[in-house]
C-alpha cells in the first residue's frame, strides 16, 4: 500500500513537472522575448495558451503536498525542515508568478505591464530552480529525519545542477507547446520563433545531463547507480527516445505529436528518478515502509485518488481538449462592455 | 510525557511568535478572497441563469463582468492558498510529522475538489466566446458544489485540530489505530462547516451587492445598478438569519466541546453557575474585568438556557494550559464584535424582507442602502473575526489538548522567519494593492462606457454628442475610487 501511494506521488510530480513545467518554460520564453515591442508577439502567444490552464496545472504541486504530509508524514516534515529556505523562495515566486501573470492580463498601461510581466518571467525561472534543488539534496541523501536547515542540503553541485536541468527542462517543455500553440492561432512567424528555441533547450538539457554525469557520480551515489542499471536506465533511454523523437518531429514540423512525446520524456525521467530511488524516500536514511503512516489512512488516501481521477480526470481532459480546439477565449472589451481610460496605450 | 509538556510550556522558542504571526498574516489576507471562491461562481450563475432564461441583456452583462472580475480574484486565490500549504511544513513541521496522516486526508479531499473547481472555472472563464450558451451554463453547474467540497477538506481539518479524535496513543505518544472517518468527521466538524459555508455565501452576497448600493446612492438608479444589487443582496438577506442560528449553535458546540475556549470567548474567569454575560472589556491578569457591559446571567442563559448552567471557568486549568489574559482578550472581542455585526446584519435582513412584504420592492430610504453598502466590509471584518475567535481562542493549542504551538513549530531561526515576515507583509500588500486597483479600473472602465452609450442615447443630434460624450468622463471618472468607501470593492 506505501509503495503504491509511493508511485501515485511519483506521477503526482511527473505530472507537475509536465503541466506546471510548460507554464514555466513559457515564463522563461516570455523572459527572453526582448523588449516591450519585440516580444509583443511572442508574449501575447504565450499569454493566449497559458491562460486557461495555468491555474489547473498549478494544482498538481498542491496535490504532491498533500500527498507527502498524509501519506509520508515524517517525510514531509524532514523535507521542509531540512529545505527551508528553497522552499520558502520557491513559494514566494509562486505568489510572484501567478499574481503577475494575472494581474498583467487586465492591465492596458505599458509600464504596468512591464512590471508584472518582469515579476511573472523572473519568478518562472526562480520557483523550478528551487524546487529543483530540492529534489537534487533529496537524490543526493542531504535530507535526514532531522537535519536542520542549512545552505549545505541544497547549495551543492548535485542540487545547482538539478535546478538548472529543470529551468532546461521546462524551457523545452515550453517552446514545444508554443511551437505549436502559434500554429494554432495562426501566428505562423512565431512557429520557426519557437522551433528554434525548443532545439536550443533541447541542447541545453543534454549538456547539463552529460555534465551531470561526472558531477553526481560520487555526491549521489545511490541514485546515480539507481539511473544507470536496471529499470531506471531502460526509463532513461526510454527518455532520450522520446526527446529525440521529439527534436525529429519538430524539425519535421509534426505539431502534434511533438506535444505527446516532449511531455513522455520528462515524465520517464522523473519515473526513472522514482525507480532509482527505490526501496528509499530519502536515499539512503528513510524507506517508503519507514515513513509510510497510519495503514488505514493509506486506504482511504487510495480511495480519494480513486474518486479524484474519476472526476477531474474527464474534466481535465476536457479543458485540454477545449484549449487545443481553440473554444476557449478571453472575454474582450466588447464582450463585457468596458472603454478605454485615460492613460491607456496598448 | 507529563514533565516533558510541561517543561515545553515554560520555553517558549524565540520563533515561535514571529511563526504564528506569518500564519497570522497569510492566512487573514488568503481568508479575504476564500467567500469569492466559494460563492462568488455561484452568485453569478444566478445572474447567468437569468440572463439567459429571460433572454436578458442586462443581467448578461452584469454575469460577464463578474467572471471577468472572478478570474483575476481566483488566480490571487490559487496563489496565496498555495502558500498556506507550504507554510504547513516551512512553520509546523511539527505538527505534520506527528499528525500529518491523522488529520491530513481532508486536504486530500480539497485538493481535488479544488482540482475540479480549477478546471471548471476556467471553461467559464474562457468559454463565454465560443461554447454555446446553455452548454457554457451547464459546464459550470458543478462550480458550487465542488467549492463546498473543498470547503469540506479546509473544515474537515481545522475541526479536527478543535477536537481531536480518530486515534489512540502508543507508550511513545505517537498517534496509532488512526480511524479516518472519525478524525474526519469531529464534534465540531459540523457546527464549523455549515456555519463557514453560509458566512462565505453572505459575505460574497453583501459585498457584490455593496457595489452597486454604492451606485445607487451616487444616483446611478438604472436597472442595471438594481439587477446587480438585488440578486447578491437578496441570497445574502436569506441566509443572514439563519446564519444568525447557525453561530448559535455552534457557540453552544464550542461550550460543550471545548469549554477553555468558550471561557476565553466570553470571559469566564472561575468555573460557576449564574455566570453574567460581558460585552467587550478587558480581561487582567487577576481575573477582573475592565469596562464592558455586564448583563447579569445571561452567559448562564445562552449556554444552557436557564441561570443555573454551570460554565467551566478559565481557571479551570493550569495557566499554561488555556489562552493568556492577552489572548483570552483578543479571542472575546472577536467573538463579540462577530456576534454584533452577524445582530446588526439581521435587522438589515428583516429591513429588506419587510420592504418586499409590504411594498414588492426595494427599500427607497438612502439610510438602507448606506448600511447595504457597508455590509460588505462589515462582513469582511466578521470573517476575519471568526477565525480569530476559533484561532486563537484554542491556544495555546495547535491540537487541542495533544499539541502545543510551541512543539511544533520549525527550529528555523527566529531571524529568518521575521525577515520571511517582511518580505511576504511587502509582497502581499502590493499584490493585494494592484488586484484591487486592477478590479477598480475594470469598474471605471465598464461605468465609462456605460455612460457613454447611456448618454449617447440621451443625446439628439450625432454632432453635439462627441465634446459631451465619453470623453467628457474620465476626469471624473478617474477621481472616483479615491472617495470610495472601503466597503465597495
Amino acid at each position: 500500500m506505501a509503495d503504491f501511494i509511493a508511485w501515485v506521488l511519483v506521477i503526482a510530480i511527473a505530472a507537475y513537472a509536465c503541466a506546471g513545467g510548460t507554464d514555466y518554460g513559457a515564463g522563461l520564453w516570455d523572459l527572453l522575448a526582448g523588449g516591450a515591442e519585440r516580444g509583443k508577439r511572442p508574449r501575447r502567444l504565450i499569454d493566449h495558451a497559458m491562460a486557461p490552464v495555468w491555474e489547473a496545472n498549478n494544482v498538481w504541486l498542491i496535490f504532491v503536498l498533500v500527498i507527502m504530509w498524509t501519506g509520508f508524514p515524517t517525510m514531509f516534515q524532514a523535507v521542509f525542515s531540512a529545505m527551508w529556505l528553497p522552499l520558502a523562495l520557491a513559494a514566494a515566486g509562486l505568489v510572484l508568478r501567478g499574481a503577475g501573470f494575472a494581474l498583467r492580463k487586465p492591465t492596458r498601461r505599458l509600464a504596468q505591464r512591464r512590471i508584472y510581466g518582469a515579476m511573472f518571467a523572473v519568478s518562472s525561472l526562480v520557483t523550478p530552480f528551487f524546487l529543483g534543488a530540492v529534489l537534487g539534496g533529496i537524490a543526493s541523501g542531504r535530507v535526514k529525519v532531522g537535519t536542520t536547515a542549512s545552505a549545505h542540503a541544497w547549495a551543492n553541485g548535485t542540487s545547482v545542477l538539478t535546478g538548472l536541468l529543470a529551468i532546461a527542462a521546462t524551457a523545452f517543455l515550453g517552446a514545444v507547446f508554443l511551437f505549436s500553440d502559434a500554429r494554432r492561432f495562426g501566428a505562423h512567424d512565431l512557429v520557426d520563433y519557437f522551433r528554434l528555441r525548443a532545439l536550443i533547450a533541447f541542447g541545453a538539457v543534454v549538456v547539463l545531463a552529460l555534465i551531470g554525469l561526472p558531477v553526481t557520480h560520487d555526491d549521489a551515489r545511490y541514485v546515480w547507480d539507481g539511473l544507470t542499471g536496471g529499470w531506471g536506465l531502460l526509463l532513461i533511454i526510454l527518455a532520450a527516445v522520446c526527446g529525440l523523437a521529439t527534436v525529429l518531429l519538430v524539425l519535421r514540423r509534426s505539431y502534434g505529436w511533438s506535444r505527446y512525446t516532449s511531455v513522455a520524456s520528462v515524465a520517464l525521467v522523473v519515473g526513472a528518478w522514482g525507480f532509482a530511488q527505490r526501496p528509499y524516500l530519502l536515499p539512503t536514511s528513510l524507506t517508503v515502509a519507514e515513513a509510510a503512516g497510519a495503514a488505514h489512512t493509506l486506504r482511504w488516501l487510495v480511495i480519494v485518488t480513486g474518486i479524484a481521477i474519476v472526476l477531474v480526470g474527464p474534466a481535465l481532459v476536457l479543458l485540454y481538449r477545449l484549449d487545443t480546439l481553440g473554444e476557449l477565449e478571453e472575454l474582450t472589451a466588447a464582450d463585457t462592455g468596458a472603454a478605454r481610460t485615460p492613460g491607456d496605450n496598448l | 510525557m507529563l514533565s516533558t509538556a510541561a517543561l515545553l510550556a515554560n520555553s517558549t522558542p524565540a520563533q515561535l511568535l514571529p511563526a504564528r504571526e506569518l500564519m497570522a498574516f497569510t492566512l487573514a489576507s488568503h481568508i479575504l478572497l476564500v467567500p469569492f471562491g466559494v460563492a462568488l461562481p455561484f452568485i453569478t450563475l444566478l445572474m447567468h441563469h437569468r440572463a439567459l432564461r429571460r433572454d436578458d441583456p442586462v443581467a448578461l452583462t452584469l454575469a460577464r463582468r463578474w467572471s471577468a472580475v472572478m478570474a483575476v480574484q481566483f488566480a490571487i486565490g490559487v496563489i496565496t492558498g498555495t502558500v498556506l500549504s507550504f507554510e504547513f511544513g516551512l512553520l509546523w513541521p511539527g505538527m505534520m510529522g506527528r499528525w500529518g496522516d491523522v488529520f491530513g486526508l481532508g486536504f486530500g479531499v480539497e485538493a481535488w475538489a479544488f482540482f475540479l473547481e480549477a478546471v471548471l472555472i476556467a471553461i467559464y472563464l474562457y468559454g463565454w466566446r465560443r461554447l454555446r450558451p446553455w452548454t457554457h451554463f451547464w459546464l459550470a453547474v458543478p462550480l458550487p458544489p465542488a467549492a463546498l467540497m473543498g470547503a469540506f477538506g479546509i473544515i474537515a481539518a481545522n475541526s479536527w485540530m478543535n477536537t481531536p479524535q480518530g486515534f489512540s496513543l502508543d507508550a511513545q505518544g505517537k498517534p496509532v489505530h488512526v480511524d479516518v472517518q472519525q478524525a474526519v468527521f469531529t464534534p465540531m466538524f459540523g457546527p464549523e462547516y455549515w456555519h463557514f459555508v453560509v458566512a462565505m455565501l453572505l459575505t460574497a452576497g453583501y459585498v457584490v451587492a455593496g457595489v452597486y448600493a454604492v451606485g445607487w446612492l451616487r444616483g446611478r438608479r438604472d436597472r442595471y445598478h438594481r439587477l446587480g444589487f438585488t440578486v447578491p443582496f437578496t441570497v445574502a438577506a436569506i441566509l443572514t438569519p439563519v446564519q444568525f442560528m447557525l453561530g448559535d449553535s455552534a457557540a453552544r458546540a464550542v461550550f460543550h466541546k471545548q469549554p477553555i475556549k468558550f471561557a476565553a470567548m466570553e470571559i469566564v474567569w472561575k468555573t460557576d453557575t449564574h455566570v453574567p454575560e460581558y460585552m467587550f472589556g478587558r480581561l487582567n491578569s487577576d481575573g477582573t474585568l475592565s469596562g464592558g457591559l455586564k448583563i447579569p446571567q445571561l452567559d448562564s442563559i445562552l449556554a444552557g438556557f436557564k441561570p443555573s448552567t454551570r460554565v467551566t471557568g478559565l481557571t479551570s486549568v493550569p495557566a499554561a494550559d488555556r489562552p493568556t489574559v492577552v489572548q483570552a482578550t483578543i479571542a472575546h472581542w472577536a467573538f463579540d464584535i462577530m456576534v454584533t455585526v452577524g445582530s446588526v446584519l439581521v435587522l438589515l435582513a428583516l429591513w429588506y424582507a419587510w420592504c418586499w412584504w409590504r411594498h414588492r420592492d426595494n427599500p427607497r430610504s438612502r439610510w438602507f442602502y448606506r448600511c447595504a453598502a457597508l455590509a460588505g466590509a462589515a462582513c469582511l471584518v466578521t470573517v476575519e473575526c471568526g477565525w480569530i475567535t476559533t484561532e486563537v481562542g484554542r491556544q495555546p493549542w495547535i491540537v487541542y489538548n495533544h499539541m502545543r504551538v510551541s512543539e511544533a513549530v520549525t527550529s528555523t531561526r527566529a531571524g529568518s522567519l521575521w525577515a520571511m515576515l517582511g518580505i511576504v507583509m511587502v509582497v502581499y500588500v502590493a499584490v493585494f494593492g494592484a488586484f484591487l486597483a486592477v478590479v477598480l479600473k475594470m469598474r471605471t472602465r465598464w461605468r465609462i462606457a456605460d455612460e457613454g452609450s447611456a448618454a449617447a442615447r440621451a443625446a439628439p443630434p450625432p454632432e453635439a454628442d462627441t465634446p459631451y460624450g465619453p470623453r467628457g468622463e474620465p476626469a471624473a471618472a478617474g477621481a472616483a475610487p479615491d472617495h470610495t468607501p472601503g466597503g465597495t470593492s
